[in-house]
């Protein structure tokens, strides 16, 4: 009988060239500075930390808005069938394939019609069209998480529910959304992790004006347009720890169907 | 009592026409079937929880055909049980009466009764996760009886547990159904289930449910050795 070894050489050795590409990735960055020039950088330059600060607030507010459009509509896409229920899926699908700068792009036309036409002047190159930006692209992933979410929790026990008496809010909070807690967890953080790489929706959105509506990705570009190598890659480590940690917290909640 | 009179209900392109069956007030009424013949959507009808296509369904004398689910006053307990993961029995035990507004004293009194009634006052500060198949099914029969329903509808309660907790969960259903004076239809596809616990039982065949005499299915089934519980 033939040796099954070189099968699973093939697929070893595939996977392995993979897996080392991504941690030299990573260790060739934290290999190419020091934690002291790290902290310098960071320290010494109002405009880093302006953007540390907006990306922590704007992802924040970012989760927290997909994960309230996400739940309602990953519950009814979860657990309703309605006629067009195809095109609105692949309509939710379409923030995910579209290209980032074409998001942008959309939105700044989007404003020039009325009503966002209204208030463009408060929200394009502002902080919220970073917030906005950030918010079409990480949502569509929040969606998709909190649906695969519902469809994984049973509808027997909210169907109980309403027959002990609940209305199908009073179950929905009382039942659904305890059982789906850490998919809402799951949700949120990939949505802030999704917010804090976006940048080329913001980029055409929001501008790339410093101290202003920059954010860590757009600092990363500007710093390596102006030749600041090591500044550039202060702001991707501080990139790779956050990113770390989300996926370390989201891998806690289970979360190995999301999308992360 | 359960009325169901012409009753016509659709499950994708599983249809069910002109179903005519009674339960009699305060009787045990068992459903037998093979699987897939229709009980659950049957069941299902009953609850509220699949809209129905015609007839009409009338529980202790009302007509429920169109009512919600919470309207209808029943209790129902599902195949596995259906409990709330985040929750814990007593919680569980006392959801549908905190739902209704009962004060915490007449909650606790209630809860106490219960947890006697079906043996599970030890387990009360327990969560789903970890309670056998026996005490999962005694959790969701306390929490569908703990509001006092009129009715109380079981989809196979028992097709899960070993024979030892099946056998103890007979005595326990039968009692539980007397001291709470419900009317009650479970469903099985188990002659000796049917045989051990109905005084009124039915046959869904061919879309149809007809009567069996007590006498004919207990004819049917081999004698049962009991086991303590």
């Amino acid at each position: 009988m033939r040796s099954d070894a070189p099968f699973y050489a093939v697929m070893i050795a595939l996977s392995a060239f993979y897996v080392f590409m991504i941690v030299a990735m990573v260790a060739a960055d934290l290999g190419y500075t020091t934690p002291d020039r790290l902290l310098s950088v960071i320290v010494d330059s109002p405009y880093i930390r302006q953007s540390i600060r907006l990306s922590l607030i704007s992802c924040t507010i970012t989760a927290i808005l997909s994960v309230w459009v996400a739940v309602p509509i990953g519950y009814l896409m979860a657990r309703h069938r309605f006629r067009g229920k195809a095109l609105v899926d692949t309509i939710l699908d379409i923030p995910i394939v579209l290209p980032p700068l074409v998001v942008g792009l959309s939105l700044l036309i989007l404003f020039q019609y009325r009503p966002f036409a209204w208030i463009a002047d408060r929200v394009v190159f502002e902080v919220p069209a970073v917030i906005l930006a950030q918010f079409m692209v990480a949502c569509a992933f929040s969606v998709r998480t909190m649906r695969i979410a519902f469809e994984q929790i049973s509808p027997r026990p909210e169907q109980v529910a309403l027959t002990l008496g609940c209305t199908r809010n009073q179950a929905f909070w009382s039942v659904v959304l305890p059982e789906a807690r850490g998919g809402v967890l799951t949700a949120g953080t990939l949505a802030w992790a999704r917010a804090l790489g976006e940048f080329g929706p913001i980029l055409i959105f929001a501008g790339s004006m410093r101290g202003n509506t920059e954010v860590l990705p757009t600092t990363v570009f500007l710093e390596f347009q102006a030749g600041n190598l090591h500044e550039a890659l202060a702001v991707s480590i501080v990139m790779i720890i956050v990113a770390m940690i989300v996926l370390i917290v989201t891998r806690m909640f289970g979360a190995e169907r999301s999308m992360l | 009592m359960i009325e169901v009179q012409n009753l016509c209900v659709r499950a994708g392109t599983f249809e069910l026409r002109d179903v005519c069956f009674t339960v009699p007030q305060g009787r045990y009424g068992v459903l037998m079937g093979r699987t897939g013949c229709g009980k659950t959507t049957i069941l299902e009808s009953l609850a509220g929880l699949k809209p129905v296509t015609g007839g009409a369904v009338r529980l202790m004398g009302m007509d429920v055909t169109h009512l919600k689910p919470a309207e209808r006053g029943i209790g129902y307990v599902p195949q596995d049980g259906a409990l709330f993961s985040r929750m814990t029995v007593r919680e569980h035990l006392a959801f549908a009466l905190r739902v209704r507004k009962w004060k915490e004293t007449r909650i606790g009194e209630r809860v106490s009764e219960l947890a006697e009634l079906l043996g599970i006052a030890p387990l009360l500060a327990r969560k789903p996760q970890g309670l056998s198949g026996g005490e999962r099914q005694r959790v969701a029969l306390g929490r569908a009886l703990s509001f006092q329903p009129g009715i109380l509808l079981l989809d196979e309660p028992l097709s899960a547990l070993d024979d030892e907790t099946r056998s103890a969960m007979y005595d326990l259903l039968q009692r539980a159904q007397r001291h709470e004076h419900v009317t009650a239809l479970h469903i099985t596809h188990s002659h000796d289930e049917a045989s051990r616990l109905g005084d009124c039982l039915l046959r869904l065949e061919s879309g149809q449910v007809r009567e069996v005499p007590l006498d004919q299915a207990r004819g049917n089934v081999t004698p049962h050795k009991a086991v303590a519980p």
